[in-house]
C-alpha cells in the first residue's frame, strides 16, 4: 500500500476528486494494452502544467516513482507501473489549445486523442499524418513518447518529424521548453531527444505539432499475390523504381481471410498476400504512379490490381487494414502482437522464417504490417485459457525478434521498447552504447524517478535495478 | 567501415578538435585536430539507405547517389559530418525537412575514444532514445561522427525555380501550391521551387502565375536568422537591410545577425547536464579560448 502521506500530499496538489486509491482503479491502471502487469500505487488526474508539476514534485518528496499514462493504449508495458508508482494520467489535459493554419501548426495538449486533432482541423484541409491504427483512442502525448508511427508515415515520416516544440516537467519539478516554433531554435536537439524516451524523461504538458496539406488527389489499390514472396518483392521493386508511395501495406492470407469474414469488401480470400498501395499528390504524378505500381506488380505475378473507384470504395479498402484486430477476434480470443523491422529486401526470407517459428510453436499467425518500411507486425492469435500456451507465444516472439536482428533489422519499428523489450536491447548495442542512452537518461532525470526500470536493461543506466514484475514477459 | 584508426587517434585527455572540410566553421584553434574517414561503404537504393564516413565530400556522395536515382537532404558543400554536426539545412527545407530527418545510425567516438552507436541502420526504429537527433546539430561537442547510415531519396522527375507575379504574396503561395519544395521571398518578390511530374509542375506553375527561372537568387549575407514562421509576415518592418525569407520554414538569410533571442535558463541547464553527461572531462571541442 503507498503511504497515506502520498496520497494526502496529491490530493493537496490537485484535488481529492482526481486522486483515486479504489482497488478497481488501481486494477485498471496497473497495465496497458500489453499482456503485462505491475502494481499501481495511486492514480492522479492533474488538468494543468502546474497540477502535473505538483505531482511530480510529491513523487519527489517521497522518492517514489511516477509514471506518466495517456490512453494506455502501448503494446510494450512503457505505462505499467511498477512497485506501486504514482500514475500521473493526462487523460483530463485533452484541450487543443491553438491552431495556426497559414504556419501548418497546433498546440495541444497531451491527452488530446490522435484522431481528434486530424478532425479538428480537416475543415482546414489540414491533418496530422502520424495515423496508428489505434487513433482513435491514443493520446499525443504517447504518440510522442513512443514515437509512433502508422501506415502514412512510410512518406510522411514518423511523430518525431511531426513535433517540433514540447513544454516538459521534468522529474526534478523543472518546467521546460524543448526545442521551438522557429526552424533552429539554440543548441542540441533536445525535443528530437525527448520524443521517443517512453516516459523515462519527464512529462509532456504541451505539445507543438506540424500539420500537413490533405493531398489533392489520392489513389488506393489492392493488389493479389499468389506467394508471399512475390507481394514482398513487388514492395522493394517499387521502391527501387524511386517512388515512395502514401502507404504500402501488406496482409497475408489468414488476415484477409478474417477481415473479409468480418467487412464484406470482396477481398481476394484466395491469395496468399494482398499489397494495399496509396499514393497520393497532384493528379498526374498520382496516375504516373498508378500505372507503374500496376505494372510493377503484374511483373511481380499480381493476380488482379483493384483500383478504388470513389471515396466509399477507398474507405472499405482501409477499413479492411484497420479492423484486423478487430477481426481477428473471430480466430481465437487473444493475441499479441509483435514489432520489428527489417530491410525492405529481407522481408520474404524474415516472413517465411515467421511462418516456420510459429508452425514449430504450433501457433497462429496472421501478418498485417507497414510493408512499405519493412516493420513486420506477426500478430501471434491463441486462447489464453489452453495450458501452456502464453510460454510458447513467448518463445515464438523472442524467436521472431532474433531472426529480424539477424536479418539487419531492429527491435521495434514503432511500439517502443518498454518492459517488452529491454532485455533485448543488449541484442542491437554494446554496453557503451547503453551507457550513452543512460548518460541521456541521467541528464534528463539523475534521480531515476520518470517511469524507472524500461527501456535499459539493468546494469546499463545509473543505479536502475532489475525488476520484473508478475506476469510481465521479459 | 573501421573506426579503431579514429578511436586510436582521440585517445589521452588532452583536448581535442575534428574538421571536414573547413567550410561550416571548422575546427577550434590551437587545439589537436582530428579528422574522420571518409568513403562511400554502400548505397542500397530499393532500401532507400546509404552508408558513408562522416569525412566524405556531401557532393561526391551527392554524385554517387544521383547514379542510382537517389539524393540526401544535406545542403551541398562540405563534409557529411560537418553537414550533421552543425545541422543546418539548405534552402530546400520546406520540402525536403530538417537534416536530422536525415540520420539513421551513427557510429560516433566519444571523449573517453570509445566507439558507441547510436540508431539503427532501418529507415523506421525507435530501440532506445534517439541518440542520433542529439548528435545532429551537437557541433561535435557530444562525441565525433565516423561512419553514418543516411535515409536517402527517390530523385524527383522533374524540377524547376520559378519567380512569382509580382502581386503574388508568398504566405498565399504556401497555402496554395501542393507541396512546394522552396518558397523564397525578400520582401518585393518570392521565388518558387516545385518538383514533381512535369505536367503537375506546368499546371501548378500556371495557377500560380509563376514564370521559370535558371536558379534561386544569391543569399544576400552570410547570417542566418531563425524566426517563427508567421513572424515572417512582419519582417519587412523589423528587418533593416536585404533578406531572403524562406516562406514556411521561418529561416531567414540576412546581411546582418539575429537580433538577440530571449534564453530559457531552464532549458540551458539541461543541455549542460547533456553536455556533462557525455563528455564529462570536456575535451571535445571547446570553445575557443
Ligand atoms: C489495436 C492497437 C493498434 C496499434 N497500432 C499502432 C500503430 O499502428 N502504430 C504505432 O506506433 N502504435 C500502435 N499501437 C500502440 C499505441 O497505440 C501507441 O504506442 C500510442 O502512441 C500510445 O499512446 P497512449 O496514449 O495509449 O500511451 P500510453 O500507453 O498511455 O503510454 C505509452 C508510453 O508513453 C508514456 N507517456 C504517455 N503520455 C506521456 C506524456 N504526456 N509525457 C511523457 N510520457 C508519456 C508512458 O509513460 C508510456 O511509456 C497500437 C495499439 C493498439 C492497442
Amino acid at each position: 500500500m503507498i503511504s497515506a502521506a502520498v496520497v494526502d500530499d496529491l490530493c493537496a496538489a490537485v484535488g481529492r476528486d482526481r486522486v483515486r486509491t479504489s482497488a478497481t482503479e488501481l486494477n485498471l491502471y496497473k497495465r496497458d494494452a500489453s499482456t503485462m502487469d505491475g502494481s499501481a500505487g495511486v492514480v492522479c488526474f492533474p488538468t494543468t502544467t502546474e497540477e502535473v508539476r505538483q505531482c511530480v514534485l510529491v513523487a519527489g518528496r517521497h522518492a517514489t516513482p511516477f509514471v506518466a499514462r495517456g490512453s494506455g493504449t502501448g503494446l510494450a508495458g512503457g505505462a505499467v507501473p511498477l512497485d506501486e508508482a504514482i500514475v500521473i494520467t493526462t487523460t483530463k489535459m485533452n484541450r487543443i489549445l491553438s491552431v495556426d493554419a497559414a504556419s501548418c501548426l497546433a498546440w495541444v495538449e497531451p491527452g488530446v486523442l490522435n484522431l481528434d486533432l486530424t478532425k479538428h482541423v480537416a475543415p482546414l484541409g489540414l491533418h496530422f499524418a502520424p495515423d496508428p491504427s489505434s487513433q482513435q483512442s491514443c493520446s499525443i502525448g504517447g504518440n510522442v513518447a513512443n514515437n509512433s508511427g502508422g501506415p502514412h508515415c512510410l512518406a510522411d515520416g514518423v511523430t518525431s518529424a511531426h513535433v517540433i516544440a514540447l513544454e516538459v516537467v521534468l522529474a526534478d519539478g523543472q518546467v521546460v521548453m524543448l526545442g521551438g516554433e522557429d526552424p533552429e531554435p539554440d543548441g542540441y536537439d533536445l525535443r528530437g531527444a525527448f520524443v521517443g524516451s517512453e516516459g523515462m524523461f519527464g512529462i509532456a504538458t504541451r505539445i507543438c505539432v506540424r500539420l500537413s496539406q490533405n493531398a489533392p488527389d489520392v489513389r488506393t489499390m489492392l493488389l493479389d499475390f499468389a506467394t508471399v514472396e512475390d507481394g514482398a518483392e513487388t514492395v522493394s521493386a517499387i521502391i527501387a523504381a524511386g517512388m515512395v508511395p502514401a502507404a504500402l501495406e501488406m496482409m497475408d492470407k489468414l488476415c484477409v481471410q478474417a477481415v473479409e469474414a468480418y467487412i464484406h469488401a470482396g477481398l481476394p480470400t484466395e491469395a496468399a498476400a494482398v499489397l494495399l498501395v496509396e499514393v497520393t499528390g497532384l493528379p498526374h504524378g498520382v496516375a504516373a504512379d498508378v500505372v507503374r505500381i500496376s505494372a510493377i506488380g503484374k511483373q511481380h505475378g499480381a493476380g488482379t490490381v483493384r483500383i478504388a473507384q470513389d471515396e466509399a470504395e477507398r474507405a472499405l479498402l482501409w477499413k479492411g487494414r484497420k479492423t484486423a484486430f478487430g477481426a481477428i477476434a473471430r480466430i481465437k480470443p487473444n493475441y499479441y502482437l509483435h514489432d520489428t523491422v527489417v530491410p525492405r529486401r529481407k522481408l520474404p526470407e524474415v516472413l517465411n522464417e515467421v511462418y516456420r517459428i510459429v508452425e514449430r510453436h504450433d501457433l497462429l499467425v496472421l501478418n498485417v504490417f507497414h510493408a512499405g518500411d519493412g516493420n513486420l507486425h506477426p500478430l501471434l492469435v491463441f486462447d489464453r485459457r489452453e495450458p501452456g500456451v502464453m510460454d510458447r507465444v513467448h518463445a515464438a516472439g523472442e524467436e521472431i525478434v532474433r531472426v529480424s536482428i539477424a536479418a539487419g533489422g531492429v527491435l521495434s519499428g514503432e511500439h517502443g521498447i518498454g518492459l517488452e523489450k529491454r532485455d533485448f536491447m543488449p541484442w542491437m548495442f554494446s554496453p557503451v552504447d547503453l551507457a550513452a542512452q543512460a548518460a541521456l537518461r541521467f541528464a534528463f532525470d539523475p534521480d531515476g524517478l520518470a517511469n524507472p526500470h524500461k527501456v535499459l536493461p539493468s546494469g546499463s543506466s545509473c543505479g536502475d535495478i532489475s525488476h520484473v514484475p508478475e506476469g510481465a514477459w521479459i | 567501415m573501421d573506426l579503431t584508426a579514429m578511436a586510436a587517434e582521440m585517445g589521452g585527455d588532452d583536448p581535442l578538435t575534428i574538421e571536414g572540410a573547413g567550410t561550416r566553421g571548422g575546427r577550434t584553434p590551437g587545439v589537436r585536430c582530428v579528422t574522420a574517414p571518409s568513403g562511400i561503404d554502400w548505397i542500397q537504393a530499393d532500401e532507400m539507405t546509404v552508408c558513408c564516413g562522416a569525412g566524405t565530400a556531401v557532393d561526391a556522395l551527392s554524385m554517387a547517389l544521383a547514379e542510382v536515382g537517389q539524393r540526401v537532404a544535406l545542403p551541398p558543400g562540405g563534409t557529411v559530418g560537418g553537414a550533421l554536426a552543425v545541422g543546418r539545412s539548405g534552402i530546400r527545407r520546406l520540402g525536403d525537412g530538417p537534416v536530422r530527418e536525415t540520420l539513421l545510425q551513427a557510429r560516433y567516438v566519444d571523449g573517453a575514444g570509445e566507439i558507441v552507436k547510436a540508431g539503427g541502420p532501418t529507415v523506421k526504429n525507435v530501440s532506445g532514445f534517439d541518440v542520433c537527433r542529439l548528435l545532429v546539430g551537437s557541433t561535435g561537442t557530444l562525441g565525433f561522427l565516423g561512419e553514418v547510415i543516411l535515409r536517402t531519396k527517390p530523385l524527383p522527375a522533374s524540377s524547376q525555380w520559378f519567380v512569382a507575379a509580382a502581386a503574388s504574396d508568398p504566405f498565399t503561395l504556401r497555402r496554395t501550391l501542393y507541396h512546394p519544395v522552396s518558397i523564397l521571398w525578400n520582401g518585393a518578390t518570392a521565388w518558387v521551387l516545385l518538383e514533381g511530374d512535369p505536367a503537375d509542375i506546368e499546371e501548378q506553375a500556371v495557377a500560380g502565375e509563376l514564370t521559370p527561372v535558371d536558379d534561386p537568387p544569391a543569399l544576400p549575407g552570410p547570417h542566418r536568422w531563425s524566426l517563427a514562421v508567421r513572424e515572417l509576415q512582419g519582417l519587412t518592418k523589423m528587418a533593416a537591410g536585404p533578406f531572403l525569407a524562406e516562406v514556411g520554414v521561418g529561416i531567414v538569410h540576412h546581411s546582418s545577425p539575429q537580433p538577440e533571442r530571449p534564453r530559457d535558463p531552464a532549458a540551458e541547464e539541461l543541455r549542460h547536464r547533456v553536455k556533462v553527461a557525455f563528455d564529462p572531462s570536456g575535451r571535445l571541442n571547446p570553445a575557443p579560448s
